[in-house]
């Protein structure tokens, strides 16, 4: 971007963020100054106890909401002085959303519903079919395109709204808990999904996650505890101690079933 | 960025064809209520206006008795004469014609069946003052009138109701006992149908004045005056000079009530055509409510469809949808709902009300003030609750609208 100040700014960086939700005697305080740099192309799992202000980080850094203080960089940005229009502008050219509860729209077929930030975006049609199968096809659900929310597992409509999330590619994903509503199995092959995505196209992945073993598949581990950051450290192994135990669970899971 | 909302509206409206479904189906019963009500209203007015046409608009109906109204009595007033009639068609100006009548109801036998009707003993006049037309035969000669010949015209209801099959040419020279004496037929009178009040207009036997007086009432009083007016004459000027001609010839002096009552019909007309006016108001305010509780169905679909929408609308604004886009589509699927179900309710009532008055027999009054009126209304009822709810979900921050329960 070009209004960057210093060059050696990091993509994101947090500053004595807070975030105080009602008023008077019911405000609570989710953020109490909450420092954070992140890289391009890192794989940043956030993880924490209920309450511990993990989803508000994540909302303030996917631009969904607002801060009470601080300051919010995004390519040095001061996203936190922008107005809505910006901001959304802002999470239709960098930003890409994967929810616990998958929120695609109903009665609404797989390809259109990938294809929706395109149309926001103001794509011709003919790119946008071509994007969509493409984004479907990558997340594996080729031959999927025409069946609507209903018709699809869970794990499924969680592909589906990854390749929703990547159709306009990103340079960010933010994943607020995307294995929250699926089995062991299915979790694992999302957390693969989004592993390969970080790996092989640079995309940089922000999860927000309580499942150690998924925290695993991250490069970098930020524990929250009471609206701060308690821990910050580096996995060196990221994704494949965690494979190690999808292997293991679905050799588990087949013996069960023997 | 306009193509493309459009096309998303259209897309939402096809993929929720229920809730569409239920939102078009209040505007339509709310719009097509109205038009039809307010149609038929119009179409009843119109047919009392043309009924009283027919009756002659331009007629005064002088009446024995004091004032009309509660507490009305003729007891004592004394009945008008033949003499009365020669008066005023001498000395007050602006008269067409002047007709006496006296009416007497009776039972006709003829051809072995009998049949209660009313004879109406006046003069050739009558059939001028009153919008008669012969369908056959012809009117009373002078000497029949002044020998008070047993001679009749009978209206079409006593035609038929007597004589059957036989055509109006055929029953003319034909027999019709009436009491004790027996009257050739010489004229039928073009049908009329109901009169303004319901009674059947062509149910009468139209006979010289003096025939009925000896041979009926066997007596020399007339009941009514019929006075019709000239084209452009003033009405109130008329009724003035002849209330004083009739004062002075009734030797009532300057203290006594008028003992005889001058009905207008035209005033007469005005109050008939002023009742179903509140008629068609009534109907209207009836249909008002209905459009009212379409609305009120149509705030239900869409206040209950909000909470999903509210999602739908948190969706659209993280994957990158700006406020405007989402309210711009909104807005126009709201439109879209709201125009296709007016559109089909104004169909509905138009279809509605042709078959409807074809039915109750009156004309069909296209009236384009209440089309516009309740399609704007019920487009305005759509418009509103279909964009408002949307407007507040949009200016929500994304996260809490995609938390809404």
């Amino acid at each position: 971007m070009s209004s960057t100040p210093e060059d050696n700014l990091p993509l994101i960086r947090l500053r004595g963020l807070t975030k105080v939700y009602g008023q008077g005697q019911a405000a609570f305080q989710a953020l109490k100054g909450v420092d954070l740099d992140i890289e391009a192309g890192d794989f940043v799992a956030i993880m924490g106890p209920s309450g511990s202000g993990k989803s508000t980080v994540m909302n303030t850094l996917g631009c969904l909401d607002t801060p009470t203080g601080g300051e919010y960089l995004f390519h040095g940005l001061h996203v936190e002085r922008l107005g809505r229009d910006q901001r959304a502008r802002l999470r239709r050219r960098y930003l890409g959303f994967v929810f616990q509860g998958f929120n695609l729209l109903a009665r609404t077929s797989a390809q259109e519903n990938v294809e929706l930030p395109l149309l926001y975006r103001g794509e011709p049609a003919a790119a946008r079919h071509r994007a969509a199968r493409a984004a479907l096809a990558s997340v594996g659900l080729d031959g999927w395109e025409h069946h609507t929310p209903a018709e699809l597992s869970g794990g499924q409509q969680q592909r589906v709204a990854i390749a929703r999330a990547i159709v306009t590619e990103p340079e960010v994903l933010l994943a607020d808990e995307p294995t929250g509503n699926l089995d062991t199995q299915r979790s694992h092959e999302i957390m693969e999904l989004l592993w390969r995505l970080n790996d092989e196209q640079g995309i940089t992945v922000l999860m927000v996650t309580h499942e150690p073993d998924m925290a695993q598949y991250a490069r970098r581990i930020v524990h929250f505890v009471d609206g701060r950051i308690d821990s910050d450290t580096r996995n060196p192994q990221p994704a494949a101690l965690a494979r190690r135990a999808a292997n293991t669970a679905s050799v588990a899971s087949a013996e069960g079933a023997n | 960025m306009l193509l493309n909302t459009l096309l998303l509206a259209l897309r939402e409206i096809r993929r929720n064809l229920l809730r569409s479904f239920l939102t078009i189906l209040g505007i339509v019963i709310g719009v097509s209520a109205v038009i039809t009500m307010v149609t038929l209203g119009n179409g009843a007015t119109r047919a009392v206006q043309q009924q009283i046409a027919a009756l002659g608009t331009n007629l005064l109906m002088i009446m024995p008795g004091q004032r009309l109204g509660p507490g009305r009595s003729s007891a004592g007033a004394p009945t008008f004469k033949e003499a009365d009639v020669e008066a005023i068609r001498q000395q007050i100006g602006g008269v067409n014609v002047v007709a006496p009548q006296l009416m007497s109801s009776v039972t006709l036998v003829a051809n072995g069946r009998n049949w209660s009707s009313t004879i109406n003993g006046t003069s050739n006049e009558y059939f001028i003052s009153n919008n008669w037309t012969l369908v056959s035969g012809r009117q009373f000669e002078e000497a029949e009138e002044r020998a008070g010949s047993a001679v009749c015209v009978i209206g079409e209801t006593v035609r038929r109701e007597l004589y059957g099959s036989a055509s109006a040419l055929e029953v003319l020279g034909q027999p019709l006992r009436i009491k004790n004496f027996s009257c050739e037929i010489i004229g039928v009178l073009l049908s009329k149908g109901q009169s303004g009040m319901g009674s059947d207009q062509d149910n009468m036997v139209v006979m010289p004045l003096r025939t009925v007086q000896r041979r009926i009432s066997g007596s020399q009083r007339v009941d009514v005056l019929l006075v019709s007016l000239q084209d452009g004459s003033d009405s109130e000027r008329v009724k003035a000079s002849l209330t004083n001609l009739l004062r002075e010839r009734r030797n009532l002096s300057d203290t006594d009530e008028d003992n005889f009552n001058i009905l207008d019909t035209r005033q007469f007309a005005d109050a008939m055509a002023g009742t179903t006016q509140v008629m068609t108001m009534l109907l209207g305010a009836v249909a008002g409510v209905s459009l009212l509780v379409g609305g009120i169905g149509i705030m239900n679909i869409m206040l209950v469809s909000v909470t999903e929408r509210t999602r739908e609308i948190g969706i659209r604004l993280a994957i990158g949808a700006l406020e405007r886009e989402v309210l711009l589509q909104f807005l126009i699927e709201a439109v879209a709902l709201a125009a296709l179900g007016g559109l089909i309710g104004v169909v509905l009532a138009t279809l509605a009300s042709l078959a409807l008055s074809a039915i109750m027999q009156m004309p069909y009054v296209f009236n384009l003030g209440i089309n516009v009126l309740s399609f704007a209304f019920s487009a305005a009822i759509g418009v509103v609750f279909g964009y408002f709810p949307a407007r507040r979900a949009a200016r929500l921050d994304p996260i809490e609208a995609l938390r809404h329960e």
